[in-house]
């Protein structure tokens, strides 16, 4: 079969548009299955346009004051008990004033500060350093002032942990399910798996059901849990009237977990 | 033919090597898998209310799109509520919503994965329901 150019070119301009037109139109209805649905954040959940906690450390007298809070964290998100410090995995935990605040440690400090352990976990920094490092996205900042992970696109580099100066991160060398046997408490939480790196996400899953994190509903008082740019919020009543102070606040990482020794009501 | 023995028991062999799968599997009768919708969650529910999220023909061809979606939906973007196409609400969660109604893992998930040889690391950290039976 001969053909000139113009009848060459007339098949080849309908052939182009029948297929360009044909792969919108088949994209166009597989799409439109998924997008008769929407979806929407749930009505009830507390929302905030900085979330914060103020910790008041007059409240924490006895050790069950912190376990309390430690337990009930670890507990809602299946954090792994393991016994090697190497490779424990904590999300809220106990650390002393020379750790918790390196650098601001006098020679003459007073033996009640000393040895006074302070409760520290994710600073959810205003400008979170683990999460410019991220090269997966797998850390980043909420709107809300959340530092959220994402497990599923965690890879495991642990830059993250390299570039917190709080040391608020756990890498899981292993299965936590292999090291910690009774891990499964939360049957409503996942767990993690080897090879990603967890730290506390400021209980967006219960904030999203309208509960307060469960460390603060387990403190009794001792963390104050709202909205930092709510001038009426309960955080901004306490820090109103208290001295208070950050980690590492020369870092300019703008740490949104204030202290304050308190004592006063 | 030069060494034409031993070319011939070479093809032979070959050939045998390479349809390894068909004779290997011939006379074995491939069950084709059946997902089980039956369990006590899902009938306890009055019979109109037996429905997934989306339409059953949905589901069986895009549910790994839709588990897709609803993770990057609820971790990403902090929506938590699916409107499906009914106007219904649900929850998105893997262990809140879809394996409070379809209860028995190893019978619906894994009967057609094991079958398709996929799998999905969804259980590497959510947490499967307990099953009862046997």
């Amino acid at each position: 079969m001969s053909m000139n150019r113009r009848e060459f070119l007339k098949i080849a301009g309908i052939s182009t548009v029948l297929g360009i037109g044909g792969i919108t139109a088949a994209s166009g209805l597989r799409k439109n299955l998924v997008e008769a649905s929407q979806v929407k954040p749930s009505s009830g959940a507390l929302k905030a346009k900085r979330w914060a906690m103020v910790i008041d450390m007059s409240k924490f007298k006895t050790d069950d004051d912190y376990q309390r809070c430690i337990d009930a964290c670890h507990r809602a998100h299946n954090v792994p008990n393991i016994s090697n410090p190497k490779q424990e995995v904590k999300w809220l935990w106990k650390e002393t004033y020379e750790h918790a605040f390196p650098g601001q440690e006098d020679e003459y400090l007073s033996e009640e500060i000393k040895h006074l352990p302070f409760l520290v976990l994710c600073n959810h920094c205003t400008n979170p350093p683990c999460v410019r490092v991220c090269p997966t996205k797998a850390t980043f900042k909420r709107n809300d002032g959340i530092v959220m992970m994402d497990m599923h696109r965690c890879i495991g580099c642990r830059f993250c942990m390299a570039a917190c100066p709080y040391g608020a991160r756990s890498f899981n060398f292993k299965d936590p399910r292999k090291l910690d046997p009774g891990l499964e408490k939360n049957l409503e939480f996942p767990t993690r798996t080897k090879g990603v790196v967890e730290k506390c996400t400021l209980c967006y899953e219960r904030l999203a059901e309208g509960l307060e994190p469960a460390c603060v509903e387990a403190s009794k008082g001792g963390l104050i849990f709202g909205d930092l740019e709510d001038p009426d919020s309960e955080v901004r009543k306490v820090l109103s009237l208290n001295y208070s102070f950050r980690r590492r606040p020369e870092l300019g990482t703008q740490p949104g977990v204030y202290y304050i020794l308190g004592g006063k009501e | 033919m030069y060494n034409g023995g031993k070319i011939i028991i070479g093809i032979i062999i070959f050939v045998g090597l390479v349809t390894f799968p068909l004779w290997s599997n011939m006379g074995k009768i491939e069950v084709k898998p059946d997902p089980k919708t039956d369990t006590a969650e899902i009938m306890k529910l009055p019979e109109n209310e037996r429905v997934c999220v989306e339409a059953t023909t949905f589901m069986k061809k895009e549910h790994m799109q839709l588990l897709n979606d609803w993770r990057d939906w609820v971790v990403r973007d902090g929506e938590t509520i699916y409107v499906n196409a009914t106007g219904k609400e649900y929850t998105m969660s893997l262990q809140k919503t879809c394996m409070k109604c379809h209860s028995n893992k190893t019978k619906f998930c894994d009967v057609c994965h094991n079958y398709a040889d996929v799998k999905p690391y969804c259980w590497d950290c959510h947490i499967a329901p307990k099953e009862k039976e046997i």
